[in-house]
C-alpha cells in the first residue's frame, strides 16, 4: 500500500558512530510520539540507544510559548550508549519557542530541521524573539547548518487527495518530519509503516494519512537539492549481545520487575498506589497485567495506596506501592506501621525535584534521606537504587525480593530521569531470573506447637502467617509487641530488645546481598568515583575517557544503599580520595561520611537536569591534577 | 445442619487477651455481640481478619482469637480494603470509631462506601475522643463542653447516617450498645449482605462523655426518643406504641394513633430499599441535641442496596483478562513488540 521507493540519487553518506537528536515542538505537536517511532526504527536496525523526554508538567501550556515546549531527546550510536546525550547535533524545531529554548544545547555547527510555518509573527511574538524578528532571517544561526522546511504546507499538499479535515492533515506534520529523518539517517520507515497500521486499526483513513505523512517525508528528503547537497549519514548498528530485546522506560521495567517476582515467588502481585508524576506509568502498566493476575487499587490518596497494600501483604499478596517525593512523605506514618508488623512490602518511589511540589517532571536524587531516616521511631527500612532503564527492572525484582525473603518493607529508589529513559532491555530467560522464596508459616492443627508471631529464623526473620490458615490466627498491629508472642507489651527492656531485633534484622540483609564490585577502573588507585541511582551513564562514560586520558580512576556504583555491601568500607580505603556525584546537596557523601568516617569530594548538581558526562569528566580531571 | 463441622461458640472467639477498656465501657457489650454473632453465622476463626485504626474501639481486634491488624488512626478501611481486594473469600471486620473513622479517616471512609468492597463496618461512636481524654469529636454535640471546648463546641456534627447515604452506602444501620439481640441480628444482617455494611453504634464512654446517648437508653424516656424501624412495618413509637409517622409529602409528620381520624394504614411504612425515605429517615437528626421532643431518633436498617462490590468486579476482570489461561513469565517478560539481534 505504500510506495517503498528508494534513493536513486548519487548522495555522499557519511558515517557516524553515534548521534544525538532532539525532537522539540509545541506540546500538541506530537514529538513524544515522533521520537518513540523513530527510537524503535533505530532500535530493530540494531543500534544502542537512550531516550528521554522532556515535557512541561502543564498539559496544555499555552501554545507557541517557551512553557509549553516539549521534547524528546536520543541519543543512538554503533557503540554502547549509555545516556540520552549531553548535546544535540540535530535539532527538530517545529516552531520558533522549540529552536529558542535548546539552540544553547545544539553542537556548534549542529544541524538544525525547522518548520518555516512555526516561525510567523505570531509564533515570533509568544516565543520572545519578538513580531520581525525571526532567527531564520538575522543570521544568528549562521554557525549551524539549517533547513527551513514548510511543512505544514507542505503535509497538506501531500494529503490534499486524501479527503481529511485540515485539522486532521495538519496534525500528520510531525510524520512529515519523522521522514525526513529516516532518510537523513538512511533508515527505513517501514517499522512505523507497522505501528501506524496497529495503532489505527479501526481508522484506515488516519492510518493512511500518517503513512502517507512519513513517505512524503522521506521522498522530500530525496529529491530536494538542499539534502541531496548536503548528503546523508549512517550509524550503523552496536555490537548488542545476541538474544531478542524490547526497548523499556524505566517506569514499565519496573512495572513488569514487580510482576515478575510475584511470578518466580508464586504469590499474587497487588499495587495500592495513587497517581504522582513520573511515577504514575507504573500504576499503568501494572493495571494492564490482570492476565498475569496482578490487581491494581487506585486509592483515594497516597496514605491509602500503601495502607491498601498492607492490608493485602498481610492477606498473603506480594504488595507494592509507587510513588514520588510528596508521596513517599504521606507514606512515612504507614511504612512504620509495616516495620513494625514486619511484613514484606515494595516502595518504587521514583525521585523528582523537591521540596514540597518542587520540580514534578524533572528528576532529582534527594528522597535518599527520607528514603533512610524519613519515619518516626527507629524504623530500619532497606533501600535500594536502579541505575539504569532496564536496571529498574532488576531493582524492581531484587526489592521485591528482599522484602519477601526478610518481612520487611523495602524502598527501591529511581527517579524521572530513568523513570522516562528507555533503551534496549535484552528479555532474559525465566530461569535466570533470582529465586523469591516467602518465609510461611505452616498450618498448625491441634497439638501443634503454637504459632508465634515473633519468633525468627536465623536472619532475624519472622513466618508470614497468611490469613484463611488453619491455627495461625494471630493479632499484629502498630503497638509495640511482645517478643515471639507477639502479644501488645509496654515492657520497657522487651522495646529494646524488639527495636534491636528489627535494626539487627535489616542489618543482616548485608549477608545476602553481593559484594560491591568496581564497574570500571583498577582496584586501587588515585580516584574513586562512587555513584547511585541514574548518574551511572554519565560516570560511566566520564571514567571512560579519564581512563584513557591516562589518570589512575575507577567507578563502583551503589545498588544497596541501606544496608550497604560489606565490602563497600574497604573499597573506598583503595583509594586517596573518593568522588560523590549526586543530584542532591550531598546525601549519600553524608552517609558514606557517617558510616566509613573518610572525607569524600562532594559534585553536587540540582538543576532539575541529570548530570553530563562532560561534568563529571571536567570535575574527575581537577581532582587528579591536584592529586 | 448439615455441617457436620463442631460449631463454634462465642467462646472459641475469645482470644487470650483480656479486654483492657474501662468498667462499664460500651465495647464490652459489642464485643461480646460480636462473638456471638460470629458463631452465630457458622465462621471458622480462621477465615476472619478483624481489622481496625486506633482509639478505646480500635482495640478490639486483640480480642477476638481471629486473624487481626490493629492498624495507624484513621486508616482501617484502607487496609481492610486491599486486604479484601487481594484476598475476597475472607470474612473481614473493621472496628472504629468517631474520631478514627470520621474525623482523620473521614477521606477514606467516604471512598470506601461508595466503592462498597464487603466490608462489615462497625462504627463504636461514643461523641468523645476516649484515649486522648476527652476531646472533642466530630460527632460531639454543639455547645458540648469537653477539654478543648472550654467555652462549649463550636462544630456543627456529622451526620454519619446521612453522609453514608451520601457516599453511596448500600447497607446503612443503627444500633446502640443497650441492644444487646438486637445489635447481634443487624451484625448478622450487616455480614451477610454482600457490599459495604456500616453498623454505627452509638456508645457510652462512662469516662469521659457518660449519658451521652440516655436520652435513647434510658429505660424512662427510650419509648418516646426512639424509633425502631422494621422492613414493611408502620413508623409507630412512644410508651404505648401509640405515636406513628406520616409522611405529608417529604416532610414527616407525627400523628397520634389514639386519634380516631388516624388509621395506622396511613402510616408511612418502612421499606430498607427506598433511599429517599432513608434520606428523609437519616434527616431525624437534624437538630442534633433536641432528643425529648420530635424527630425520634431512629435505630435498624436504614437502607439496603443490593448493588456490585468492589472485589467482585476486580476478580472479574482478572478472569476476563485470563480466559485464555493465566499469562505466562515468558510473555511477560518478552511484551508485545520486540526484535531479535542475531
Amino acid at each position: 500500500m505504500t510506495d517503498t521507493k528508494t534513493t536513486t540519487r548519487q548522495v555522499n553518506v557519511t558515517s557516524k558512530t553515534s548521534v544525538t537528536v532532539l525532537f522539540a515542538g509545541d506540546s500538541g505537536d506530537g514529538m513524544q510520539l515522533t521520537g518513540t517511532q523513530f527510537a524503535n526504527t533505530v532500535a530493530v536496525y540494531g543500534s544502542d540507544l537512550n531516550t528521554f523526554p522532556n515535557f512541561p508538567s502543564e498539559i496544555r501550556a499555552p501554545a507557541g510559548t517557551i512553557s509549553g515546549v516539549s521534547g524528546f531527546q536520543m541519543q543512538f550510536g554503533s557503540t554502547a550508549v549509555y545516556t540520552p546525550g549531553a548535546k544535540f547535533d540535530v535539532l527538530i524545531a517545529m516552531n520558533a519557542a522549540a529552536l529558542k529554548s535548546n539552540i544553547d544545547k545544539l553542537h556548534h555547527g549542529g544541524i538544525i530541521i525547522t518548520d518555516t510555518d512555526g516561525f510567523d509573527a505570531k509564533n515570533l511574538k509568544l516565543s520572545g524573539y519578538g513580531e520581525g524578528n525571526s532567527p531564520l532571517e538575522d543570521g544568528s544561526l549562521q554557525d549551524y547548518t539549517l533547513f527551513e522546511i514548510p511543512v505544514v504546507s507542505l503535509t497538506r499538499a501531500a494529503l490534499a487527495d486524501t479527503g481529511l479535515s485540515v485539522k486532521n492533515i495538519d496534525r500528520c506534520k510531525n510524520m512529515f518530519i519523522l521522514g525526513i529523518l529516516y532518510w537523513l539517517y538512511s533508515l527505513p520507515i517501514d517499522t512505523t509503516v507497522k505501528t501506524l497500521q496497529t495503532k489505527f486499526k479501526n481508522k484506515a483513513d488516519i492510518a493512511e494519512a500518517n503513512i502517507k505523512a512519513v513517505q512524503a517525508g522521506y521522498n522530500f528528503g530525496d529529491e530536494t537539492d538542499m539534502f541531496a547537497q548536503f548528503g546523508r549519514f549512517e550509524v550503523g548498528p552496536a555490537a548488542m549481545k545476541k538474544g531478542t530485546y524490547r526497548r523499556v522506560t524505566g517506569n514499565e521495567a519496573a512495572a513488569i520487575g514487580l510482576a515478575a517476582a510475584s511470578k518466580k515467588a508464586g504469590l499474587k502481585l497487588f499495587l495500592g498506589s495513587y497517581p504522582i508524576t513520573p511515577a504514575t506509568e507504573i500504576l499503568q502498566a501494572l493495571a494492564n497485567m490482570k492476565k498475569w493476575g496482578v490487581k491494581t487499587f487506585q486509592a483515594e490518596d497516597e496514605i491509602a495506596g500503601v495502607l491498601s497494600s498492607i492490608g493485602a501483604s498481610y492477606g498473603g499478596a506480594l504488595a507494592a506501592t509507587s510513588t514520588s517525593g510528596p508521596g513517599l512523605a504521606l507514606k512515612s506514618e504507614a511504612l512504620g506501621l509495616a516495620v513494625i508488623m514486619e511484613l514484606p512490602l515494595v516502595v518504587m518511589n521514583v525521585q523528582r525535584g523537591g521540596p514540597s511540589t518542587g520540580l514534578p517532571t524533572k528528576p532529582e536524587q534527594s528522597d535518599l534521606f527520607i528514603a533512610m531516616y524519613g519515619r518516626h521511631g527507629d524504623a530500619p527500612m532497606p533501600v535500594i537504587a536502579a541505575y539504569s532503564p532496564v536496571d529498574c527492572f532488576y531493582a524492581a525484582y531484587e526489592a521485591a525480593k528482599i522484602a519477601v525473603e526478610h518481612m520487611t518493607p523495602v524502598i527501591c529508589l529511581t527517579d524521572g530521569y530513568l523513570a522516562f529513559s528507555s533503551e534496549p532491555m535484552l528479555i532474559p530467560s525465566p530461569d535466570s531470573l533470582l529465586e523469591v522464596k516467602p518465609v510461611f508459616a505452616k498450618p498448625r492443627n491441634e497439638g501443634d506447637d503454637p504459632y508465634l508471631p515473633y519468633k525468627r529464623n536465623q536472619l532475624g526473620v519472622r513466618e508470614w502467617a497468611v490469613p484463611g490458615t488453619k491455627g495461625l490466627e494471630h493479632r499484629v498491629g502498630g503497638l509495640e509487641k511482645a517478643n515471639e508472642t507477639g502479644n501488645v507489651s509496654h515492657d520497657p527492656l522487651n522495646h529494646q530488645l524488639m527495636t534491636d531485633l528489627r535494626m539487627e534484622k535489616v542489618a543482616r540483609i548485608a549477608d545476602c546481598i553481593p559484594l560491591q564490585t568496581i564497574d570500571n577502573g583498577a582496584e586501587k588507585g588515585d580516584l574513586l568515583v562512587l555513584g547511585w541511582g541514574s548518574t551511572y551513564g554519565a560516570i560511566k562514560i566520564a571514567v571512560d575517557r579519564a581512563l584513557k586520558a591516562g589518570h589512575s580512576v575507577a567507578h563502583a556504583h551503589l545498588r544497596y544503599l541501606n544496608p550497604f555491601p560489606k565490602n563497600l568500607g574497604e573499597i573506598l580505603r583503595n583509594y586517596k580520595k573518593v568522588l560523590i556525584p549526586e543530584n542532591n546537596c550531598g546525601q549519600l557523601l553524608l552517609m558514606i561520611r557517617d558510616q566509613f568516617l573518610i572525607e569524600p569530594v562532594a559534585f553536587n548538581k540540582v538543576e532539575g537536569l541529570p548530570f553530563n558526562e562532560m561534568e563529571i569528566e571536567a570535575k574527575i580531571t581537577d581532582i587528579v591534577k591536584e592529586l | 445442619m448439615t455441617d457436620t463441622l463442631t460449631t463454634l461458640t462465642a467462646k472459641d472467639f475469645t482470644s487470650n487477651q483480656e479486654p483492657k477498656w474501662c468498667a462499664g465501657c460500651g465495647d464490652h457489650a459489642v464485643l461480646q455481640q460480636l462473638k456471638s454473632a460470629m458463631a452465630d453465622l457458622n465462621l471458622k476463626t480462621e477465615e476472619v481478619v478483624v481489622v481496625s485504626g486506633i482509639g478505646c474501639s480500635s482495640r478490639l481486634p486483640y480480642y477476638v482469637a481471629t486473624y487481626g491488624v490493629h492498624g495507624i488512626h484513621g486508616r482501617a478501611l484502607p487496609v481492610a480494603s486491599g486486604l479484601k481486594a487481594a484476598r475476597p473469600e475472607l470474612n473481614v471486620w473493621v472496628a472504629t470509631g468517631d474520631g478514627d473513622a470520621l474525623s482523620i479517616g473521614g477521606n477514606h471512609y467516604i471512598h470506601t462506601i461508595r466503592r462498597n468492597p464487603d466490608l462489615n463496618v462497625i462504627l463504636l461512636n461514643n461523641e468523645i475522643y476516649g484515649l486522648t481524654k476527652g476531646q472533642y469529636s466530630p460527632t460531639s454535640k454543639i455547645g458540648q463542653r469537653t477539654v478543648t471546648s472550654p467555652n462549649g463546641l463550636i462544630d456543627y456534627p456529622i451526620n454519619t447516617i446521612a453522609l453514608t447515604l451520601g457516599a453511596g452506602g448500600t447497607f446503612v444501620a443503627r444500633v446502640t450498645d443497650r441492644d444487646g439481640k438486637f445489635m447481634r441480628e443487624i451484625f448478622k444482617r450487616g455480614a451477610r449482605h454482600r457490599g459495604t455494611s456500616l453498623i454505627e453504634i452509638y456508645q457510652n464512654c462512662p469516662i469521659f462523655n457518660d449519658n451521652a446517648f440516655s436520652a435513647f437508653t434510658d429505660r424512662e424516656r427510650k419509648a418516646d426518643t426512639t424509633l425502631y424501624v422494621e422492613h414493611g412495618q408502620p413508623l409507630v413509637f412512644g410508651k404505648e406504641s401509640d405515636k406513628g409517622i406520616r409522611l405529608d409529602g417529604f416532610k414527616p409528620v407525627v400523628v397520634n394513633l389514639n386519634d380516631a381520624s388516624v388509621s395506622k394504614n396511613d402510616l408511612w411504612i418502612h421499606d430498607e430499599g427506598d433511599f429517599n425515605k432513608a434520606n428523609i429517615l437519616s434527616r431525624f437528626f437534624d437538630n442534633p441535641n433536641a432528643s425529648e421532643d420530635f424527630p425520634p431518633r431512629p435505630f435498624g436498617i436504614f437502607y439496603v442496596e443490593d448493588r456490585f462490590t468492589y472485589e467482585d468486579a476486580l476478580t472479574a476482570q482478572v478472569e476476563k483478562a485470563q480466559e485464555n489461561g493465566e499469562g505466562t513469565l515468558e510473555a511477560l517478560l518478552a511484551g508485545n513488540s520486540t526484535w531479535t539481534i542475531k
